[in-house]
């Protein structure tokens, strides 16, 4: 590859400001709306301004600026918009988190939303002070994969795994209860990509032609099934629909994009519409996956679920929620978000949508699609396959994760029990989408970095030898 | 607190969530246009490149596409504006051959302050200047032939 050489100079066409002036503006902006929502949510509730906004909005000033301070001197190339954006977002969340806990007032939920984003931003600075270029994780391609699956599996260990709602999902260690779901999912985008790095020509060359779309040969289909396999192992043991959906999902969307063949797709569509179809069908009759039969029918016909147990309430009340919420919504402090379980978490999307309307939906919903836009924009600029394939895997999950919980909240597609990245209740979810910023952040700076001026001073170079043509 | 009040609180929440909006888009609109221009218009080491550059070409005359002489794609051509051009058989070369003897990813040519390079990209048959097989980027002038399985290329002005 050192024969690479001569050809650097040319291949630089464009060159990136670092635009950490932007990113500054952008944060003062993100500030704005996260204490801003909080002191309209106080003024709303309380009809006061909270007395703790200054303690409030001095602990969230002084977790953006570090991050940014950081991010001026360790990536100083990186991207400026995403750590504006999910800061704005993080504000939100907690805003909406603390109407939760006043309208309750027998949880501190936002106490315990600031400390975990604490522990994220900690984690965010981490990652990009020690993670000095991100081709160093592809040697961990199979460690992160094996090392996903374990946590994978850990809920299911006896003693340590619980059961909340009937998904077990979570591990208990001392106080403190953990989702390592969401850490895996990290580490699987991490081992995909190096995986298909070094496998995307077999995957992508090898094969027949049929009916006008590229077939993957046999042999090939081992690490798909394979994969298939565990989403549903993921999906039956833990009963996690949303999770084994978005692994799955997350697969097939990297070999797509890494192999450009829309083979694979076919594939993984027919693949997941047989499980899908497999599962519904043997739940009538096998005991344990009532529960994911339970959520069909309740995404057919809510409204006949209502008042059973299991039933749509929740589902039912979000609904009633967003549509009393209407255009401009009822205003922090006037509506009723409480009535739907689990509002600071799971259906947050249903309490924004009732208390500030549509308008703060599609902001908050073009928000993430900035975030996935932006990690979209930085595969395509970054220079080595591994990274684009990392921030590409990185984008999807976030875009993945947004579009089974907003299209669950809204009816368009089966509820399944995942958290809106920053903005739900979760401590696990949080701290994981803070570190896949870090990571996305950190390609971007490799990837918008000026390159090193490898041209050779070319005076004495011209001088001292001439082509000579030869008759 | 009157419900004017509450609204009017609830309105400008609304306008600073969608001002943030709108400046995180026209950051990134500004980053799709602002981006700086290249390497050469800028600076003194570059400035002493742009100085020479007006004085090659007369004497060389400056190559200015790839040009298939022989071979099942004969008449094909790839503008060296695309710098590096990428030859072989597959869905990403800028020359795409159909040659059963030509590799996916074949050969590269590239430039390097005003020459240009051929460069053999690992390829199973071999890249030939005349009949030498070359296992380093070599320097092409106008009208060098390079063969890479059944086919010529060569540059042309």
């Amino acid at each position: 590859m050192a024969a690479l050489s001569p050809v650097r100079a040319v291949t630089q066409a464009t060159m990136f400001r670092s635009r950490r002036g932007a990113e500054l503006f952008l944060l003062v902006l993100a500030l704005f709306v996260g204490i801003g929502a909080y002191a309209a949510v106080g003024l709303g509730v309380d009809q006061q301004v909270p007395p703790d906004i200054v303690g409030y909005g001095g602990w969230l000033v002084a977790l953006v600026v570090a991050a940014h301070l950081t991010v001026r001197f360790v990536a100083p190339y990186a991207d400026p918009v995403l750590l504006p954006v999910v800061a704005a977002l993080n504000g939100l969340g907690l805003a909406v988190i603390h109407r939760i806990d006043l309208a309750k007032t027998d949880t501190d939920f936002a106490a315990k939303q600031l400390f975990w984003m604490t522990v994220g931003v900690g984690l965010f600075i981490a990652t990009l002070v020690f993670l000095s270029d991100h081709r160093a994780l592809q040697r961990f391609t199979y460690t992160s994969g094996l090392a996903a699956v374990l946590l994978l599996l850990l809920p299911l260990a006896p003693g340590l795994g619980t059961e909340i709602n009937g998904a077990r999902i979570w591990i208990h260690v001392g106080g403190l209860s953990f989702q390592p779901g969401e850490i895996a999912k990290v580490l699987l985008v991490i081992s995909f990509a190096g995986y298909l790095v070094l496998h995307r020509d077999a995957l992508a060359l090898a094969g027949r032609r049929f009916a006008g779309i590229d077939l993957p040969r046999g042999r090939d289909l081992g690490p798909i099934l394979a994969m298939w396999l565990v989403s549903l192992l993921v999906l039956v043991a833990q009963r996690d629909l949303g999770s084994g959906l978005l692994f799955f999902c997350l697969f097939i969307v990297m070999l797509y994009v890494s192999t450009e063949r829309a083979g694979w797709l076919v594939v993984g569509g027919f693949l997941f519409a047989a499980g899908v179809t497999a599962t519904y069908v043997l739940s009538g009759s096998i005991g344990f996956l009532v529960h994911v039969r339970n959520r069909f029918d309740i995404w057919l016909n809510p409204m006949e679920y209502y008042d059973r147990t299991p039933g749509s309430f929740q589902l039912v009340e979000g609904l009633f929620g967003m549509s009393w919420g209407g255009l401009l919504g009822r205003g922090f402090g006037e509506g009723r978000p409480t009535r739907v379980p689990y509002a600071e978490s799971d259906f947050i999307m249903a309490a924004i949508g009732e208390e500030l309307g549509l308008t703060a939906v599609m902001a908050v919903i073009l928000l993430y699609g900035l975030i996935v836009e932006r990690g979209l924009r930085i595969a395509l600029i970054s220079r080595d396959s591994f990274g684009k394939l990392m921030a590409t895997g990185l984008a999807a999950l976030v875009g993945l994760q947004v579009f089974t919980v907003v299209g669950g909240v809204t009816r368009l597609i089966p509820l399944t029990g995942l958290t809106t990245p920053f903005l739900s209740y979760g401590g696990s979810s949080l701290v994981a989408n803070w570190v896949i910023i870090a990571l996305l952040l950190r390609i971007s700076d490799h990837a918008r970095r000026p390159l090193p001026d490898l041209s050779v001073p070319d005076d004495q170079d011209e001088m001292n030898t001439q082509v000579v043509k030869l008759p | 607190m009157s419900e004017l009040t509450l609204f009017l609180i609830r309105i400008a929440y609304l306008a600073i969530l969608w001002i943030f909006v709108l400046s995180a888009v026209s950051v990134i609109r500004s980053d799709m246009f602002g981006a700086r221009v290249p390497e050469p218009t800028r600076g003194g080491g570059a400035a002493a490149k742009a100085r020479k550059q007006p004085k090659a070409r007369p004497r060389k005359g400056v190559p200015t596409h790839v040009l298939v002489v022989e071979g099942a794609n004969a008449g094909e051509r790839a503008d060296l504006a695309d710098a590096p051009v990428l030859i072989g058989r597959g869905t990403d070369a800028a020359i795409r051959l159909d040659d059963d003897y030509v590799s996916t990813r074949h050969a590269r040519i590239a430039a390097s302050g005003d020459q240009w390079f051929v460069e053999d990209l690992g390829s199973t048959n071999g890249t030939y200047i005349g009949t030498v097989r070359i296992n380093q980027p070599t320097t092409l002038t106008l009208g060098t032939q390079v063969r890479i399985g059944k086919t010529i290329l060569e540059l042309r002005k």
